[in-house]
């Protein structure tokens, strides 16, 4: 029996964290839905989400195209299959590569400073001091980092899918010898419209994601800089292991069956 | 003990409140009213609960019992949509300033007047360049971030952030501390003009004797989580309560026990 205990508690634990976190998304969401909306909060997350993020996300793109060309090409050397490298390249990174490592960059980059930021105006009592200015925290914060999120996560992933694409052509035409046009052709031909919309889908999903650890962490910081600190950290941590569940669930709903 | 005022509806009326953080026990009981178009000074040891007393107030915090009522509304336990129509009525000067370090120090003295009152930015800058200068700053710190400001000078952009929109009901949290003595008086008067000249219900919190005789209509004195005792402020120097004279003349022997250990 008291074996039993423990993993009751932690059951329990467990549920209140997530009923706590639905509720405050529940709020989040219909504060985002219904006006008065606020868009220069807005502008300002999206420019901070999406044009910020660009060059690092950029950069994991391209990187990530490169090193699958690079593989499959030695995988599929051996097999003289050498004409499904811009197949694999393409389909891998709209479906799964573009969005995931996306959404953990952004994870790092975005989830940390919501978290950081909401919680140092919680533990400075600027979240007070709205509500007695008659701003809804949620509508002036919340709401405008969930829409930015939800919507630029995309934009990114689409960016992403096509620097990432353009990574594998680089290192199959220049590297791997290639025939330009070709490659362009296996690429265009094997590409549907739901590798695209899947990985949009799971962007959005990730975007929507991330904003909302970075503010349910950030606010419900307490205890000064450590409980900024820690608020950061589980932000970013929950956010990433969120992406990673979720893109399973996602796939499984488009792919699975 | 009658820290009851007669007369019409009080603008705010406390009846048995309690508030506790954990075991730790804030305001056990404690009743105040507020006339309208007065100006009330809550002294009271450091740690006894005044600036929890005000969150309570303004729904910041949740008491566990008794009564707040705002015109004779009741207000603990206010829906969201509810609360904030109640808050409009109010202006708080939050005893660390509060300000909101992503915004210029003028966008932050008009936040109330462009979220709340729906005013146009050109015309609430105005407002606000205005407000500025009756705590003594001037238009050049209007653009700076508050990371850029003095201890003092964010006190005073967050005094004129909390009466920009001149509410019916404005508290201060310690609105002196922290200014030298010349200014402080200055923002002492800006307090009795709001009274005077806005006809705002005040309430207040400070440590500085000559500032509440100076804004003061009532004084009010918390310990023990109550007020024990309250009355005109020119009755303070012979209130006949103990604890009163003792903390007033700031001395350590008396009936209040500071928890220091040697
Ligand atoms: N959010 C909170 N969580 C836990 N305890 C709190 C919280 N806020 C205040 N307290 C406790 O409530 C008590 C009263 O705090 P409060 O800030 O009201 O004091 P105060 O009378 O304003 O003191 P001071 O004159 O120093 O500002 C303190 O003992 C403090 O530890
Ligand atoms: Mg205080």
């Amino acid at each position: 029996m008291p074996i039993l205990a423990p993993i009751g508690r932690g059951v329990l634990r467990f549920l209140e964290i997530a009923g706590r976190l639905a509720l405050f998304a529940l709020q989040g969401v219909t504060h985002a839905v219904r006006p008065p909306f606020f868009p220069r909060e807005i502008g300002k997350q999206m420019v901070e989400i999406g044009y910020y993020s660009l060059p690092v996300v950029g950069m994991t793109a391209i990187f990530t195209g490169m090193v699958l060309a690079l593989q499959s090409y030695t995988g599929f050397s051996r097999f003289n299959a050498e004409s499904a490298i811009a197949t694999v390249v393409v389909l891998s990174i709209t479906r799964e590569l573009a969005p995931v490592l996306a959404g953990l960059m952004v994870a790092g980059r975005i989830g940390a400073a919501m978290a950081a930021e909401i919680g140092t105006m919680r533990v400075t009592e600027q979240i007070d001091a709205l509500v007695t200015l008659s701003t809804n925290p949620f509508k002036y914060l919340v709401a405008p980092r969930l829409i930015a999120g939800t919507l630029m996560l995309p934009c990114l992933v689409l960016v992403a899918d096509v620097i990432g694409v353009l990574g594998g052509y680089i290192i199959a035409v220049y590297k791997l010898g290639f025939n330009p046009a070709t490659y362009i052709k296996n690429t265009w031909d094997f590409l549907k419209t739901i590798d695209l919309v899947s990985g949009l889908v799971k962007a959005g999903v990730f975007g929507f994601l991330v904003s909302l650890m970075g503010c349910y962490h950030g606010y419900n910081s307490k205890g000064g800089a450590q409980g900024v600190g820690q608020a950061t950290t589980n932000a970013v941590v929950s956010a990433s292991i969120l992406i990673l569940a979720f893109n399973y669930v996602i796939t499984a709903l488009f792919f699975g069956a | 003990m009658d820290t009851s005022k007669t007369g019409p509806t009080p603008k705010v009326r406390i009846r048995n409140l309690h508030k506790r953080f954990g075991k730790k026990v804030v305001l056990e009981g404690l009743d105040l009213d507020l006339g309208a178009g007065e100006s009330v000074v809550i002294i009271g040891g450091s740690g006894t609960g005044k600036s929890v007393l005000l969150k309570c107030i303004l729904g910041l915090l949740e008491p566990e019992d008794g009564s707040i009522q705002v015109d004779g509304e009741e207000v603990v336990g206010l829906p969201e949509a509810e609360r904030e129509r109640v808050n409009r009525k109010f202006g708080m000067l939050f005893q660390g300033a509060a300000l909101f370090d992503s915004l210029s120090v003028w966008r932050n003295v008009a936040f109330g007047l462009i979220q709340a009152k729906g005013m146009r930015p050109e015309q609430a800058r105005i407002i606000a360049l205005q407000k500025l200068s009756q705590v003594g700053l001037g238009s050049e710190v209007s653009e700076l971030s508050p990371a850029e400001l003095s201890g003092g000078m964010k006190k005073r952009v967050a005094l004129a952030r909390a009466i920009a929109t001149e509410p019916e009901i404005i508290f201060f949290d310690e609105p002196t501390t922290g200014l030298d003595p010349i200014m402080g008086d200055v923002i002492n008067d800006l307090i009795v003009q709001c009274v005077h000249t806005l006809g705002a219900t005040a309430l207040s919190i400070t440590h500085d004797m000559q500032s509440a005789r100076k804004i003061a209509h009532r004084i009010a004195m918390l310990y023990g989580g109550r007020i024990i005792w309250a009355g005109p402020t020119n009755e303070i120097a012979h209130s006949g309560n103990d604890y009163v004279d003792q903390f007033i003349h700031g001395r350590a022997e008396g009936p209040i026990r500071m928890q220091v250990r040697a």
